[in-house]
């Protein structure tokens, strides 16, 4: 499905890390595999750091965090906030919506939209795409997208095919209509047959938590896991992506009359190196146009990963230039978005570490 | 350059590959495996294994992955 929207922009991007940071080379040992395999693994993939948060931080916590520092640092006016979208699958509880405790804990106005979207990795994109549609409203002038999962919270400690990727982070994207006259175009598909790829089988209502959803048990490849935890088949996602992305990028510079050439960055989910170099090579591009260093430096923070690399590849370039950017998340649900944009001229654009 | 058995006896020396019809099903090569060893057949024949080719049919046996590597342009 295609979308264009017109006369929209992100103004500022703010990407929170908590300032734990894990080592895979430490955390080796606590997986049942040779240390050799583990080693070969670190290098292929880039498995190294990524930053986690303590017991307890939940996602609200994160965005607070975010939000407050915009405002001291005068980037950003609580009044302001027409609609605070939160893109999340780790939200603080099932009821009340976790957009709503931001909105409390800040003291912002209530008159304004509060709204939790449940996705993952695609919902950098989704989210902007909901940010825009909301823009065509007269009363919403200014959008604040937080896009924000603790999925570590959720990885069996014991299962070296999660554990050793998952990071932690929250971000803040300011949306607001563009004085200018341009235009976005996104595409979004979704397929909800395969929605058991990547999923939390225990905890919500079809298979509550209990005492037996936590026990941990061999789930084979020497890992283990219980219901309660997350589980991706690994080798399902890989096929998927590259199955299904580089078609919808092609599809979506195509609808947009936009040669490959012309797009400076192509700014992906960032699920580990391999899947992404793999991905730069179907798709013809040079690896310097699709950044892969998240996963290396951060983990893989979900839904989050998109502002990540953007902050921590063009951080400063893109508070005076402007750049075409193709964008493109992909995972639970399943779920795949991409969005071609010119991002630049940013208010504010970094990483702050939650303290 | 080495052979595609020296490769997978690097990646895991427990197993004989010459003696197996079916890695997969031996449990002699996961899917993180798979990952090591594509990167490993990349970098040792100078090609590039297609991400849409990183399916288990393609790495059951020795002859499995010869003929990834012909169709992919190498000379195992």
């Amino acid at each position: 499905m295609n979308f264009t929207f017109h006369r929209k922009r992100i103004t500022g991007m703010l990407v929170v890390l908590p300032e734990n940071e894990r080592s895979f080379s430490e955390e080796m040992k606590n997986f049942n595999f040779p240390e050799a395999r583990s080693l070969k693994l670190k290098e292929v993939m880039g498995f190294d750091k990524r930053r986690v948060v303590e017991p307890g931080v939940c996602v609200s916590d994160l965005a607070v965090f975010g939000l407050q520092h915009l405002f001291e640092a005068g980037l950003l006016k609580r009044e302001d906030i027409d609609a605070l979208l939160l893109i999340t699958q780790t939200p603080d509880h099932f009821v009340p919506p976790t957009s709503n405790i931001i909105q409390g804990r800040l003291g912002l106005k209530q008159d304004m939209l509060c709204l939790d979207i449940s996705q993952a990795c695609a919902g950098f994109v989704l989210g902007l795409m909901q940010a825009f549609m909301l823009l065509e409203q007269e009363s919403i002038k200014k959008v604040v997208l937080i896009n924000a999962d603790v999925l570590s919270r959720k990885a069996s400690p014991k299962d070296r095919n999660i554990y050793p990727l998952i990071g932690d982070a929250a971000s803040i994207a300011i949306v607001e209509r563009d004085p200018q006259d341009s235009t976005i175009h996104a595409s979004l598909k979704m397929d909800g047959a395969r929605a058991g790829a990547l999923t939390i089988p225990a905890g919500g209502l079809r298979q509550p938590s209990s005492m037996e959803t936590a026990i941990l048990e061999d789930v084979g490849d020497n890992n283990l896991r219980a219901k309660d935890h997350l589980f991706m088949d690994g080798a399902a996602i890989f096929n998927f992506v590259q199955t299904e992305v580089p078609p919808m990028i092609e599809g979506l510079l195509a609808h947009a009359g936009v040669a490959k050439d012309g797009v400076d960055y192509f700014l992906c989910h960032q699920p580990n190196r391999f899947m992404l170099q793999k991905l730069a090579e179907k798709m013809k591009v040079p690896y310097e146009k699709m950044p892969n260093n998240v996963v290396e430096h951060f983990g893989n923070n979900s839904g989050v990963s998109i502002p990540t690399v953007i902050a921590y590849n063009l951080a400063t370039r893109l508070l005076q230039e402007n750049v075409r950017v193709c964008l493109a998340g992909f995972g639970a649900g399943l779920t795949w978005s991409a969005m071609l944009l010119n991002l630049g001229s940013l208010s504010f654009n970094a990483i702050i570490e939650y303290k | 350059m080495k052979s595609v058995a020296e490769i997978l006896k690097e990646i895991r020396p427990e197993f004989d590959f010459t003696a197996s019809s079916d890695f997969i099903a031996d449990g002699m090569l996961d899917s993180f495996d798979m990952v090591t060893l594509v990167s490993a057949l990349d970098k040792n024949f100078g090609i590039s294994i297609p991400g849409t080719d990183i399916v288990p049919e393609n790495f059951q046996n020795l002859q499995t992955i010869d003929a990834l590597l012909r169709k992919c342009g190498a000379q195992p």
